[in-house]
């Protein structure tokens, strides 16, 4: 998967999660949780949701890196890459 | 070998399991009932619908909101809010000899109801908001200092102080006389801050929702599979035996059993100390009426009522105690599509004893039931519009029903006194969730299950 790709399959989770939120206009360097209502219940269901679709384990001390989408797609490149579309 | 077990298919067990199937786990929900709902269940007799429990949903919020307990447990079930259909009261009210205290969902009317009626408290009650709104989220309930004790110091006038906990102490209280602060700042959120509503066909729509979506995720429910015993070896469950007889073995269960039912189960007698189960149970009616409750004056969702000054919350040493109780009519939510005309539902709730109604022979038990409801109509009619010439079909339910139902030692509806907020027991495998676990009613019983599936069940080996 590309940067790009994966950036839509974390859009995808996140509409999920956050049915009613307007995603589209989501800034990528903004700290999703200044965006949208996302507490630390839903924050692991991203994290949760990755493990689920993807098999991608996140460690606990890892979540710093999961703050903004660009943090977040930077963090799933190396894990992600080798996956199909 | 199932991933989880979950005892029990109310509110807190399905929310649970919705969550453990939802995650990939592979989940078998016991339930000894032939129906799902544990406390908050429905059934249909005489080809009407009637509810248990289910007087109001609190906690609600206008779709859109997206903060507070109801829009959190939508987004972790992954629901939409319009899924639970909820419609908001019309406008409820605490009924005092003498002085009255309207509420609905907006927090202004009961701030102007108190200025008016007690205009020195006003202030206080403002301050004892705040200190609430600062008390932590329904799923950190952690305190155990006295509510007595704190809304006592911040409001000095003690019928108000009475007031306050009537509604409070009715709608949740699990201890008796006092209860603690936290416990009361949930409530008092729920109801006040939150507000009340109702799924348009009541609480089975709600419920039906839960178990479709449960099965869709490829989870196992079964009815009519009471759990006889657990048995243990090496301070873990090993295995989950049926009333049948036959045996089912998990990684991990969940128990919404109750605590010292569970613990009961686990033949573990030393761990239960026989004062821990709960006392405070209700008798409960459901009226039929020929007219609509509004055609004869009664306006409100739900009437708080209470005949002295001094409001009494513990078990009653007599069969039931009607001194206070609860009214609430379904007809008076402010509902999308017309209800069926021509009809209407009064509930009336107050406080019994469950050992009285238990050792009561059988037509002794139909006579007092009988009896019963008598005087508990009597006694709400001083504070509501008589009803009673217009009463079509009665249904009348006690705590023996209520034990009879869903298995909770005495028919505490509220569980035990002594909360088990973090949910572990003494195995290192088996957890609690549910009334038990720290939080009542739907909304908060759907956030336990969904808190202890997450924590517990969910969590990294």
């Amino acid at each position: 998967m590309s940067p790009a790709e994966i950036r839509a399959k974390v859009i995808e989770i996140l509409a999920d999660i956050l049915p009613d939120d307007d995603l589209s206009q989501l800034k990528d360097d903004v700290p999703l949780r200044e965006q949208v209502e996302l507490d630390s219940m839903d924050f692991l269901d991203i994290v949760m949701e990755l493990r689920k679709r993807y098999r991608i384990q996140i460690p606990e001390d890892d979540y710093i890196h999961l703050a903004t989408l660009s943090g977040t797609v930077k963090y799933l490149e190396p894990l992600m890459k080798d996956l199909p579309k | 070998m199932y991933d989880s077990i979950i005892i029990g298919a109310g509110m807190s067990g399905l929310a649970a399991g919705i969550r453990l199937a939802h995650f990939g786990q592979r989940v078998c929900m016991l339930e000894r009932h032939y129906a799902v709902g544990g406390l908050n269940s429905y059934y249909r007799l005489g080809r009407r619908n009637y509810d248990v429990g289910l007087h109001a949903v609190t906690n609600y919020r206008p779709k859109g909101d997206k903060r507070g307990p109801l829009a959190r447990l939508l987004r972790q079930l992954r629901f939409a809010w319009e899924d639970f259909g909820l419609a908001p009261q019309v406008g409820s009210r605490i009924a005092f000899p003498g002085v009255t205290l309207d509420f609905n969902n907006d927090p202004a009317l009961l701030e102007a109801e108190i200025a008016k009626s007690f205009p020195r408290e006003i202030d206080n009650f403002r301050r004892l908001q705040t200190e609430i709104l600062d008390y932590g989220g329904i799923e950190t309930p952690k305190a155990r200092s006295s509510a007595r004790d704190i809304v006592g110091q911040t409001i000095h006038d003690p019928l108000l102080v009475e007031m306050l906990f009537c509604p409070i102490m009715l709608y949740g209280s699990a201890s008796e006389r006092d209860m603690e602060f936290g416990q009361f700042s949930i409530l008092f959120r729920s109801i006040f801050q939150e507000g009340l509503a109702r799924p348009i066909s009541g609480i089975r729509m709600i419920l039906k929702k839960l178990v479709q979506r449960f099965k869709l995720l490829g989870g196992e429910l079964r009815l009519r599979a009471g759990v006889q015993r657990i048995t243990v070896e090496g301070g873990e469950v090993r295995e989950i035996v049926l009333d049948d007889g036959s045996a089912l073995a998990a990684r991990k269960i969940l128990s919404s059993a109750g605590w010292c039912e569970t613990m009961r189960l686990c033949e573990m007698p030393a761990v239960v100390e026989p004062i821990e189960s709960g006392q405070l149970s209700f008798i409960e009616s459901v009226s039929t009426l020929n007219v609509e409750p509004r055609e004869l004056g009664y306006k409100q969702t739900m009437v708080f009522f209470n005949d002295s000054e001094r409001f009494d919350w513990q078990r009653p040493s007599d069969l039931a105690d009607v001194r206070s109780g609860v009214v609430c009519s379904p007809n008076n939510f402010c509902y999308d599509s017309a209800t069926a005309a021509g009809e209407g539902t009064m509930r009336l709730t107050a406080r019994a004893n469950f050992i009285r109604w238990n050792s009561l022979p059988e037509e002794e038990y139909r006579r007092e039931k009988q009896h019963w409801y008598e005087r508990m109509v009597a006694s709400a009619v001083r504070f509501i519009p008589d009803f009673r010439p217009h009463v079509v079909d009665v249904d009348v339910f006690t705590p023996k029903t209520i034990r009879r139902f869903t298995g909770h030692d005495n028919g505490a509806v509220y569980g035990t006194p002594k909360k088990h907020y973090d949910g572990t027991t003494p195995l290192k495998n088996l957890f609690i969730c549910g009334t038990d676990q720290g939080l009542v009613g739907i909304i908060g019983a759907l956030i336990s299950g969904i808190t202890m599936a997450n924590r517990h069940l969910l969590a990294r080996e």
